[in-house]
């Protein structure tokens, strides 16, 4: 599985980044649309501000008391029909254009039909952590969402239908699109329709309780070959390793199992994330640190030390069930 | 002539006891304050009360922007982090920002209606001691926000507080319900305080004082009062649901319970962004008195200024759910809320318009409070142009709840109101203390805030467009924000260095300030008329007024307003 990490291609925050998140460096369809709206909004206000400020800088300087001030009152002016006419007119013209735009360009972004060949994900919001299940293929997964890249020739847009398991969250992925929020009792829907391959990295935008800041999101757009060679390694059951047993068995016999699913043994919690492919994940916690065997086993022992409020407890298993327990889960590739 | 000053002059300090005896004591002053109801004090009571939450929200701000100065920092935990930002935002809004606009109507608006006193005096002060209790009610949650059990902690729900995470299952303890129970009563206050100002501009008004005849800031206030009573009861009324479903096992926003996340959401903007213009307003009607006296004109077009204003208050009231565009609304739903909040922008264009027609022609004097006016100005329209950018719905798919709004809204409340609040307070304090401020440390007090503000405002929009979240209590370094939010902590370091000098500023001329006079800068309206400080009863004879500017028709017999207007 190659995934490129993406650079940024906005000239003016060329700054410090490798891992860009900025909304002027669009690879996906919405984004795009979106960042058209912007710079078309963006020249209008620009030119409002350059002419508003001008006037103001003028006033100010024009108008000033000099030091030779006659001490007299300048003339009194109460108004003037025409110009305030002529200064109401102008803004409402510049409305209408805006909102013209704007209209067109959420029916663009909101209504557009959904392509027979699209990817369908559910995501599944929860504290702290994203939850992604692809009905139509069968794949439950966590915090890593894989999606084809979209071809002109053959287009795979992947349509998100978002979902919250406790409170209001929200899918941001600037450079794919902007922000929907997952609310509880109420299916939200949106798009990404990526471009090329990549990393792309995103998190949550919505106040969602103490670990809101490293509700961390990836996105891998991969060719299409990767995808589908993907999407068969999710689907497949891990192997039962007859030299790991006595792990599993730590699975199966702790709390463990009251939140995490592994499909093939008795685990089928849903409250945190589906383990069955822990290892083809890269990160833990949501993206908070890099999923090796040695931060697994630290991550077991006590979340918290990664991300401080994270829901899950630490498990006080000891030291000779921490290396069974991660020597089983390193074999769920 | 009093005994106890012919005593004081007779035994030239020997007889100090004798002398102090009819002097109140410290107990007796404090008693006269508590129980006062005189529109004067109170104002300055709710003033005084704002300056001070002021000066906590601000302290709360520096650890937040301390906290995000470097990425990775571990200066303060996150629980600690989601308080402070919950702290910040409720006690600017309900604390600060509240009793500051409030505090100068209660000061200004009977004076300048030629007033003795608000129309419901022992109602005002009702208000006042709810909305002190309200706050102190919300800071008590430091003590006993987790019940009687183990130590305190303040709320950490948000200032918009949604639910479902208010509820019980995400919010354990009882500083969820502090912060509502201090809200509510704080609310409660507001609307008590807009009821009766409405009534006074109604029926107080001097002789001769028609509607149109009326200072803008009276106008200005009576929109703004209007505007408290359409939005804040329905915060009140979501406040109660949401205390029903804490303690009695409603489900008006109980998700388990198939209650609605969104029903809040749209209670809490339908306050909540009438609420921008409430406050907003007051800064308007502060910069439409101060910039035509440092200008030396008068208010270029009156008429449209109060129908801008009016207009205003009714376009508020329909733009509520642009800050849900990310929720989920269908595309009609978006349109419309795209569409009426871009309307706002034509009567704020308006208002800026007229404001420098205001000074075209005149003969600015950079005094402080016009220079603070002059730098509102700038920043308002600022604030309009990025407002604009939110209103595009699509856009704002992106721009919402980044460091973007944070900047965007930061220039209208600091940029916009925390601005004129300052200026009214350089411009009216002569008026309520007889000194006036020292004007060497008020251009310091502006240079030091305005570069501040800018260092942080104007870089802060930087990080939201790369993609920064607000409300994180930390970031990876190799994000590329790390810099950016370095700046704009060092900003925040200079605006507490300003806010510092205008305290100091206070007490010092307060101490030996340079004797202000009745009308130090040769002004127009009434509250010019009568003395520094004014007496209880305001003015010994009712004036009786011809024009908007009653006392440039007294300064100029010969060309008086009312020939013109």
């Amino acid at each position: 599985m190659q995934i490129g990490i993406v650079g940024l291609g906005w000239p003016g925050a060329s700054l410090t980044l490798s891992r860009g998140t900025s909304i002027f460096a669009p690879q996906s369809t919405p984004a795009h649309s979106i960042l058209h709206l912007a710079d078309f909004v963006l020249l209008i206000t620009g030119a409002i501000f350059v002419v508003v400020f001008s006037l103001l800088a003028y006033a100010v300087v024009r108008f000033r008391r000099r030091a030779n001030d006659d001490g007299k009152e300048p003339p009194q002016v109460y108004g003037s029909n025409p110009v305030e006419m002529a200064w109401t007119i102008v803004p409402v013209l510049i409305v209408v254009v805006l909102t013209l735009t704007t209209t067109r360009i959420i029916h663009e972004i909101q209504d557009a039909a959904k392509p027979p060949g699209a990817v369908e994900v559910q995501a599944i919001g929860h504290q702290f952590w994203w939850e992604f299940r692809y009905p139509k293929l069968g794949i439950v997964t966590a915090n890593e969402l894989h999606v084809p890249v979209s071809l002109p020739q053959n287009r795979t847009p992947t349509f998100l239908d978002l979902r919250s398991a406790d409170v209001v969250h929200s899918f941001w992925v600037p450079r794919l699109a902007g922000k929907t929020e997952l609310v509880p009792n109420k299916i939200n829907t949106m798009w990404i329709e990526p471009e090329r391959i990549g990393l792309f990295l995103g998190q949550c935008a919505k106040y969602c309780g103490t670990q809101h800041s490293l509700m961390l999101l990836r996105v891998y757009v991969q060719t299409p070959e990767d995808f589908d060679r993907w999407a068969r390694e999710q689907q497949a059951l891990p192997p039962a390793d007859p030299m790991v047993a006595a792990g599993r068995r730590v699975f199966e016999r702790n709390a463990c199992i009251n939140c995490h699913a592994v499909r093939g043994t008795v685990g089928n919690g849903r409250y945190g994330p589906d383990l069955t492919h822990l290892m083809s994940r890269d990160t833990l916690g949501s993206g908070v640190v890099t999923n090796t065997p040695r931060n697994l086993r630290a991550w077991i022992k006590a979340p918290g030390q990664f991300k401080p409020g994270v829901l899950m407890p630490a498990m006080n298993l000891d030291d000779q069930q921490l290396d069974q327990l991660v020597a089983y889960l390193a074999t769920l590739k | 002539m009093e005994p106890s000053a012919e005593h004081i002059s007779n035994a030239e300090g020997l007889a100090l006891p004798v002398a102090a005896a009819p002097e109140k004591s410290v107990f007796e002053h404090l008693h006269e304050w508590v129980v006062t109801v005189d529109h004067k004090k109170l104002g300055l009571m709710y003033i005084v009360y704002g300056l001070l939450f002021l000066v906590v929200g601000g302290a709360e701000a520096l650890l937040i922007r301390l906290q995000l100065a470097v990425p990775n920092n571990h200066l303060i935990s996150p629980e600690a982090f989601n308080q402070l930002f919950t702290m910040h935002g409720t006690t600017m809004i309900f604390l600060a920002a509240m009793p500051l606009v409030f505090g100068f109507a209660n000061y200004l608006v009977p004076l300048m209606i030629g007033a003795r006193d608000l129309a419901f005096p022992r109602l005002n002060a009702f208000g006042f001691w709810l909305s002190a209790f309200g706050g102190l009610l919300l800071y008590f949650s430091l003590i006993g926000g987790e019940g009687l059990a183990g130590a305190g902690s303040a709320p950490s729900v948000g200032w918009f507080a949604y639910s479902p995470l208010t509820s019980r299952a995400f919010s354990v303890g009882h500083s969820t319900d502090y912060w509502t129970l201090g809200v509510l009563i704080g609310s409660f206050g507001s609307i008590a305080t807009a009821i009766n100002i409405i009534a006074t501009i109604l029926c107080l008004r001097c002789p001769g004082m028609t509607l149109m005849k009326m200072p803008l800031l009276p106008w200005l206030y009576l929109v703004v009062s209007g505007m408290v009573l359409l939005a804040v009861s329905p915060l009140t009324a979501a406040q109660i649901m949401l205390l029903l479903d804490r303690f009695l096992g409603s489900h008006f926003f109980d998700t388990q319970a198939g209650g609605s996340a969104v029903l809040w959401m749209h209670f809490f903007w339908i306050f909540g962004h009438p609420e921008v213009y409430i406050l907003v307003i007051p800064a308007f009607a502060f910069a439409s008195e101060i910039i035509p006296v440092f200008s030396r004109k008068a208010i270029f077009g009156y008429p449209i200024m109060v129908g801008a204003t009016v207009a205003i208050g009714f376009i508020s009231m329909s733009v509520w759910a642009h800050h849900m565009f990310a929720v989920g609304m269908t595309s009609t739903g978006n349109t419309f809320f795209a569409i009426s909040t871009m309307l706002v922008g034509i009567p704020t264009g308006i208002k800026i318009f007229n404001w420098i027609g205001t000074m075209w022609g005149g003969k600015i004097r950079f005094a402080t409070p016009m220079l603070f006016s002059i730098a509102f100005l700038a920043q308002f329209l600022i604030a309009g142009l990025t407002g604009i950018m939110l209103a595009a719905a699509p856009f704002n798919w992106q721009l919402t709840d980044s460091y973007f709004v944070i900047a965007h809204f930061h220039y209208v409340i600091v940029g916009a109101i925390v601005f004129m609040i300052f200026a009214a307070i350089y411009y009216w304090f002569p008026k309520a203390t007889g000194r006036l401020l020292d004007e060497r440390l008020g251009r310091w007090h502006f240079w030091l805030f305005l570069i501040g503000f800018h260092l942080t405002f104007d870089i802060m929009h930087i990080p939201g467009l790369l993609g920064m979240p607000r409300r994180i209590y930390t970031y990876e370094a190799d994000r590329g924000w790390g810099m950016l939010n370095m700046l704009c902590t060092v900003g925040a370091v200079f605006q507490a260095a300003g806010l510092l000098i205008l305290v100091f500023n206070i007490v010092r001329s307060l101490l030996k300030g340079q004797a202000a006079g009745n009308d130090p800068w040769d002004a127009w309206t009434l509250e010019w008329a009568t003395s520094s400080p004014p007496p209880e009863y305001n003015f010994a004879e009712t004036p009786v007024v011809k024009s908007r500017r009653p006392l440039w028709d007294l300064k100029h017999p010969t060309d008086p307003d009312w020939k013109y207007e």
